[in-house]
C-alpha cells in the first residue's frame, strides 16, 4: 500500500476543490494534492455548457466549462498534485488519513495536516420524493439528462415533461429544445419557482414553455418507456385537488427537485452535521466541527452561484493552510440561530478572536418576501445589525457581512431574522 | 409602459420600459440592464450554447458557443449550422468553429479543450 504524507488533502476537484486548493497552495502549503473521481476535474461545470457564471469572480461571462478552466490553467507549474480516477472510500477525523482508490496507484493511504472536503451535491431523484405510477424507462434527474445530451452525445426523449422548477430543470428545458425535443411543460409544486428569475426568462419564456406553479406529477404511466404523466393541482399543504388532473403525452421526464450535499465521508469520520443544510456544521473560516478538517461549496450548502463558491473555497483553503502551518484558532464561540423566516445559516458557529475585520454570514430565508425588509441580528434581545432588503425568495441565496467591532460586544449568542415592516 | 425581468445578471432586476418616451428605462441598477431593457423590445438578442460532434477527444461532443449575442430569431438557424459540424481533437478553448455564423457577424467558438 502506498502511503504519502501533504500538507493540505483536498477531495473533490469540481469548483469548490480547484478554488480551495489553489488558496491553500498560495497560502504557503507546500504538498497539496486534489483527488478527484472522474476522469477529469472540473467537476459539474464540465456539462454546464450555458453561460452565467463568472459575472461576480471575473467580471465576464463565462461558459461553465470555460469558467472551469481558468482554475485548471492556473493548476499547471502550481505544484498541486492532481490525481484523477481516484475515489475516497473512508476519511479518518482524528488522525487525518485518508483511504482511496486509485486506478493508477492502487490502494492509497494519504495522510494530510489539514483536509478540505468539496465533494459536492447530488440529486434527489424518483425515489427521494415518491412519485407514483410505473417505473418506465425515460425518467432521469435534469444533470443526468444534462451529461448525456452535452458530454455523452446521447438525445434522452423527444416529448419531455419538467418537474421541478430548479435552476437546472430550467436550463435543461432549453437545452432540450434547441436540440429539437418538445418541452410540453415545467410543473412545480412550490406556488413560486425555486430558479433564478432570468432562467424563467431566458429559458421558458424566450421558447414558450408554461410553467404550472401549485402542481405536481400524480402518476406517471407506460410499460417500457414513460407514455403518459398526470398533473394536478396541489392546495396550501401541497395535497393534489381532485378534479384538477391534466394529461401530458410524454415520453420523457426530468426531474429538478433539489440537491443533497453528498456527506457519506463526512457521516463516515463522524463530523457533525446540520439537519437543516444536510452539510457539516462550520466555525467561520470553514473549518468543520473536527479539527483541521474544513469544508466548502455544494457539499456544506448548496449554493445559487458558482462565483460564491469559489470565494468560499478560497477562505476554506486558506484557513487550512494556516493549520497546515501550525497555527490554531480558539476563543469564545458565538452560536448562530435562525429566527423568523430563516432556514440556515453558514456559518453556524462563530470564534470571535479569529475574526479580522468581518464575518460572512450565508442563509436562506423561508419564504418569497417584498416590500420594506430587514434582516435583523439580534444578541438575546437587542438588535446589534440591521440590514434593508427589498426583496427575498428561498431560490436567491442571502448574504450579510458582520463586522467584528459588532461581534466583540455580543454578549451571548446571536439570531438571524427577517422582520416586515407593519 | 412595458415590464421585464432584466437577464442580464443573476440579479434579475423587475426593468420598466417606457416604448413611448424613447424607451427609457427604469428599475434598472446597473447600465447594462438599461441597454437590455432597450434592445430586448427593439432587437432581443441571445448568447447561443450548445455543442457539436467531436472526434479523437475524450468525449464525442465539444461545448461552443457564440462569442457574442446574436438575434434571438437567429437561434434556430443557429443550431442547424452547428449540426454540419464535426471537430477533430486537439481542440482548444475559444478555437473558431463557425466563422461568421448566419450572416450575424459572430463567430461560434469552442468552450473547452478536447
Amino acid at each position: 500500500m502506498n502511503e504519502q504524507l501533504y500538507d493540505v488533502a483536498v477531495i473533490g476537484g469540481g469548483p469548490a476543490g480547484l478554488a480551495a486548493a489553489l488558496k491553500a497552495r498560495e497560502n504557503g502549503a507546500e504538498k497539496v494534492i486534489i483527488l478527484e473521481r472522474d476522469k477529469e476535474e472540473g467537476g459539474i461545470l464540465n456539462q454546464c455548457i450555458h453561460n452565467g457564471f463568472g459575472l461576480h469572480y471575473f467580471k465576464e461571462e463565462l461558459t461553465g466549462p470555460e469558467y472551469a478552466g481558468r482554475f485548471v490553467a492556473q493548476l499547471e507549474g502550481s505544484g498541486i498534485e492532481l490525481w484523477l480516477d481516484t475515489m475516497v472510500l473512508d476519511l479518518n477525523a482524528d488522525t487525518h488519513e485518508i483511504h482511496a482508490v486509485s486506478g493508477k496507484y492502487g490502494y492509497c493511504l494519504i495522510k494530510a495536516k489539514a483536509i478540505v472536503l468539496a465533494m459536492g451535491c447530488r440529486e434527489r431523484t424518483r425515489g427521494a420524493i415518491g412519485i407514483p405510477g410505473t417505473r418506465p424507462a425515460g425518467v432521469f434527474t435534469a444533470g443526468t439528462a444534462q451529461r448525456y445530451v452535452n458530454m455523452e452525445g446521447y438525445m434522452v426523449g423527444k416529448k419531455v415533461l419538467i418537474l421541478g422548477s430548479g435552476d437546472i430543470g430550467l436550463i435543461m428545458a432549453r437545452r432540450m429544445t434547441l436540440e429539437g425535443a418538445k418541452v410540453l411543460a415545467c410543473v412545480e409544486v412550490m406556488p413560486y419557482s425555486g430558479g433564478l428569475n432570468r432562467n424563467i426568462v431566458q429559458c421558458l419564456h424566450d421558447y414558450n414553455i408554461p410553467l404550472y406553479l401549485s402542481h405536481t406529477i400524480i402518476d406517471i404511466q407506460g410499460k417500457d418507456r414513460v407514455e403518459k404523466a398526470i398533473v394536478a393541482k396541489v392546495d396550501e399543504n401541497r395535497k393534489p385537488i381532485p378534479g384538477t388532473e391534466m394529461e401530458f403525452d410524454c415520453d420523457t421526464i426530468l426531474l429538478s427537485v433539489g440537491l443533497i450535499p453528498e456527506n457519506e465521508l463526512t457521516r463516515g469520520a463522524g463530523i457533525t452535521i446540520d439537519r437543516r443544510t444536510n452539510g457539516a456544521v462550520v466555525f467561520e473560516n470553514m473549518e468543520t466541527q473536527a479539527e483541521g478538517i474544513f469544508a466548502c461549496g455544494n457539499v456544506v450548502h448548496v449554493h445559487d452561484l458558482v462565483d460564491y463558491v469559489t470565494a468560499e473555497s478560497s477562505r476554506a483553503g486558506a484557513a487550512a493552510a494556516e493549520y497546515a502551518c501550525g497555527k490554531r484558532r480558539g476563543g469564545r464561540i458565538i452560536e448562530v440561530s435562525n429566527g423568523d423566516g430563516v432556514t440556515y445559516t453558514v456559518p453556524q458557529r462563530i470564534r470571535v478572536e479569529a475574526v479580522e475585520k468581518f464575518a460572512e454570514l450565508f442563509f436562506r430565508v423561508r419564504n418569497v418576501y417584498s416590500g420594506d425588509l430587514r434582516i435583523v441580528v439580534k444578541d438575546g434581545d437587542k438588535t446589534v445589525a440591521s440590514y434593508k432588503r427589498e426583496h427575498l425568495a428561498p431560490g436567491e441565496m442571502e448574504h450579510i457581512t458582520l463586522p467584528k467591532v459588532i461581534l466583540d460586544k455580543v454578549q451571548g449568542d446571536i439570531t438571524v431574522s427577517v422582520e416586515e415592516a407593519k | 409602459m412595458k415590464e421585464l425581468i432584466c437577464i442580464v445578471c443573476p440579479k434579475g432586476c423587475h426593468l420598466k420600459v417606457d416604448e413611448e418616451n424613447g424607451y427609457a428605462v427604469t428599475g434598472n441598477t446597473c447600465l447594462k440592464g438599461a441597454e437590455y431593457g432597450k434592445n430586448e423590445l427593439l432587437n432581443p438578442m441571445r448568447v447561443v450554447t450548445s455543442t457539436v460532434r467531436a472526434e479523437g477527444g475524450a468525449y464525442p461532443r465539444c461545448s461552443v458557443k457564440t462569442a457574442g449575442s446574436i438575434p434571438k430569431g437567429k437561434i434556430f438557424e443557429v443550431m442547424n449550422a452547428l449540426d454540419s459540424v464535426t471537430l477533430k481533437a486537439p481542440v482548444k478553448t475559444g478555437d473558431i468553429v463557425i466563422k461568421d455564423v448566419c450572416g450575424t457577424g459572430v463567430d461560434v467558438v469552442a468552450t473547452r479543450n478536447l
